[in-house]
């Protein structure tokens, strides 16, 4: 830890750039992103490093959408990431019922072999993602890194703005970037209310070892209680989210490891062979929330600081990666023309490119939940017909797959593979 | 830097203070020129880095560039400018404006040298630029002709002048005269007179004949479905820009 009583002085000119205020992959990709565009960068995270750098594997994985892939090719963390990646060739969507397994008479498959640009996305562990975000980081000179602190209050001023970090010192930059999660103290403390609501879902995460291959192929279940998502990891491994009700879930997280996987079991069919838990258990509440403004005074917000959708289709982190390149688009762009990076109409370009793009994805996806988390006949009917007619259809197929692949939208640069 | 130095009294200056954030103010009086402002900053950087080979993604890419704003308003070019490096004098008739533009600097922590003087005195008085700024200018002159001659002075040999204005057309006086100031009330009615307009051509003419050497013309036009601005390499007919330079 550096000295705490260093106090820059920070009159007239700002220390950096920017302030990013999280640590975590959307945070990284952000920091890296704006470097390689040749902003100073100070990245503040309250976890140590240590804590970042842990390589065990605890379960925990990505889909990352091909655009997303192309973004961390385009700051420069895609070869480390790449040998550990599994690309998902193909994506079936299952409207089982639960107990039945994974027999329904229409399925939906989403073949890469239809789009010209690849594996529709990878899976990644958390782990080498974040040991990858380090590793590049550590290499950028543009972006210091202050690992185990906390932010503990942001002013904004007419030139810069002020930071104070729980260690006593102060930091001035053109602008505060907030990564720090649903519950952002940065947007709270720039008084920038959500509006959130509940699904009484939880979602339950873990790694599943399984006798035969998956040979790439990604498996949406629709059921009733939620979504069950096998993502192929490399090797005979596969990520599982599963979403239950609060209550079904509390009662599933609280039994050990055999009894949970005899619950799952039913649920995962056999399709696969034999299963086993590779890694740690997660569970996670499912709430939906936007913030009502994804910039401030001086502050914006990307990644779950500004949404946090439904993990239904593993749009998550895409959505924030997303966020992360028109952001950095914006803000590469506004100094190369000499603006002030932090001012209110700069930041008003992020917001207007994010917002209805979010918007729209967080009603798509809530409205694909209620759809399906619902053993009504007379809807189950409609979606099986549904999922009929799409399956028919080519052109409508590949627009699906072409938005799984994260492909469409107005897409920042850095997501078409090209620089800021 | 220099507000402080001069002899206006404090409520003097708490006026230039309310005027300097309304000059600021995206969404206020001057929305339409800050709207305006990153296509007109776009034009300039470009060509400044073209003409004088420097990187726009190198830190300070306009250092060691003399810089001279005519009609600097509250200094919504010369900061951009003086923030990627260059040296910059704004010049303004308008003394508000001068104390305006100096307060806002002075917050922004930039070093620009504000003056309460014409073109025609900053020649007078033999200061030579490497880059003139000449933007929404020359429609306002009362001789455009003289107005370019005194640009052309003001340049070093090499040097760079970027002129905007509105070409006279019947697109601009249903756009800039009957949208902007009639229905928009964007800009206060009789700003522009339409028959002070000049076309490119006559610009380039005009240009010409006062020693410079055209280089190149670009149209800024406004696109109601997105509410914003984009630089087009056709359509010259209202906002346009051009870039010459002094042999």
């Amino acid at each position: 830890m550096d000295n705490p009583s260093r106090r820059p002085i920070s009159q007239g000119m700002a220390d950096c750039d920017a302030i990013i205020v999280g640590g975590g992959l959307n945070g990284s990709a952000l920091a890296l992103a704006l470097a390689q565009g040749g902003l100073k960068v100070v990245l503040v995270d309250a976890l140590s490093r240590a804590a970042l750098a842990d390589e065990a594997f605890d379960g925990r994985g990505y889909a990352l959408a091909l655009a997303s892939q192309r973004l961390l090719a385009a700051i420069g963390v895609w070869p480390q990431v790449a040998p550990n990646a599994q690309p998902i060739l193909e994506i079936k969507v299952t409207d089982g019922r639960a107990g039945e397994g994974n027999l329904s008479p229409f399925v939906l498959e989403f073949d890469h072999a239809e789009i010209d640009e690849g594996p529709m996305g990878y899976m990644v562990e958390d782990r080498f993602l974040r040991r990858a975000f380090l590793d590049a980081i550590d290499g950028q000179e543009r972006i210091e890194a202050l690992h185990g602190v906390r932010v503990t209050g942001h002013a904004p001023g007419p030139a810069d703005v002020r930071v104070t970090l729980d260690d006593g010192r102060e930091l001035t930059g053109s602008v505060l970037l907030a990564a720090d999660g649903q519950h952002s103290p940065s947007a709270a403390r720039a008084g920038i209310r959500r509006m959130s609501w509940s699904y009484g879902q939880t979602a339950l995460v873990c790694a599943i070892a399984h006798e035969r291959p998956h040979h790439g192929v990604a498996h949406q279940f629709f059921m009733p209680p939620g979504p069950l998502a096998i993502l192929p990891l490399p090797g005979n491994v596969s990520s599982i989210v599963w979403t239950e009700s609060d209550a079904e879930a509390a009662r599933i997280a609280a039994l050990d490891d055999e009894a949970y996987l005899e619950e799952l079991r039913p649920r995962f069919g056999g399709f696969l062979g034999e299963i086993a838990l590779a890694g740690a258990r997660f569970s996670y509440p499912v709430p939906f929330s936007v913030a009502h403004a994804f910039v401030g005074e001086r502050l914006a917000l990307v990644g779950d600081a500004a949404h946090r959708l439904h993990p239904i289709a593993g749009q998550g982190l895409n959505a924030g990666l997303k966020d992360v390149a028109a952001l950095a688009e914006v803000l590469v762009e506004a100094r190369r023309r000499g603006e002030d990076i932090g001012r209110a109409d700069v930041l008003e370009r992020y917001q207007r490119w994010r917002r209805f793009d979010t918007a729209t994805l967080a009603l798509a996806t809530d409205g694909f939940n209620r759809l399906f988390s619902n053993d009504n006949p007379l809807l189950r009917l409609g979606r099986d017909l549904g999922m009929g007619i799409v399956g028919a259809l080519p052109g409508l197929r590949r627009a699906l797959i072409r938005e799984a692949a994260g492909l469409t939208g107005d897409l920042p640069r850095l997501m078409r593979g090209r620089p800021v | 830097m220099q507000a402080s130095q001069t002899s206006i009294d404090p409520a003097e200056i708490a006026k230039f203070e309310a005027m300097a954030a309304e000059w600021w103010d995206p969404h206020g009086k001057f929305k339409p020129l800050h709207m305006l402002n990153p296509c007109r900053l776009d034009y300039i950087t470009r060509q400044i880095e073209a003409e004088f080979e420097r990187d726009l993604r190198e830190e300070a890419p306009f250092k060691g560039l003399r810089l001279l704003d005519i009609g600097c308003g509250g200094g919504l070019l010369s900061e951009p400018m003086a923030r990627l490096g260059a040296e910059v004098v704004g010049a303004d008739a308008a003394e508000g404006n001068i104390h305006v533009a100096r307060i806002h600097a002075e917050q922004s922590g930039l070093a620009i040298d504000y003056r309460h003087t014409t073109a025609e005195a900053l020649a007078e008085a033999g200061e030579r630029f490497d880059v003139v700024l000449n933007m929404e200018v020359v429609e306002h002159v009362a001789d455009p002709r003289a107005f370019l001659a005194t640009c052309r002075e003001l340049l070093k040999p090499g040097g760079l002048m970027i002129c905007s204005t509105i070409n006279r057309t019947a697109r601009s006086f249903a756009l800039a005269i009957v949208g902007a100031e009639w229905v928009m009330r964007w800009l206060p009615r009789g700003t522009h007179d339409w028959r002070r307009f000049i076309t490119p051509d006559e610009l380039r003419a005009m240009s010409k004949a006062a020693g410079l050497e055209p280089l190149d013309a670009k149209g800024f036009v406004f696109n109601p479905l997105t509410w914003s601005w984009s630089i087009s390499e056709r359509d010259l007919s209202v906002n346009y820009v051009t870039a010459a330079r002094r042999p």
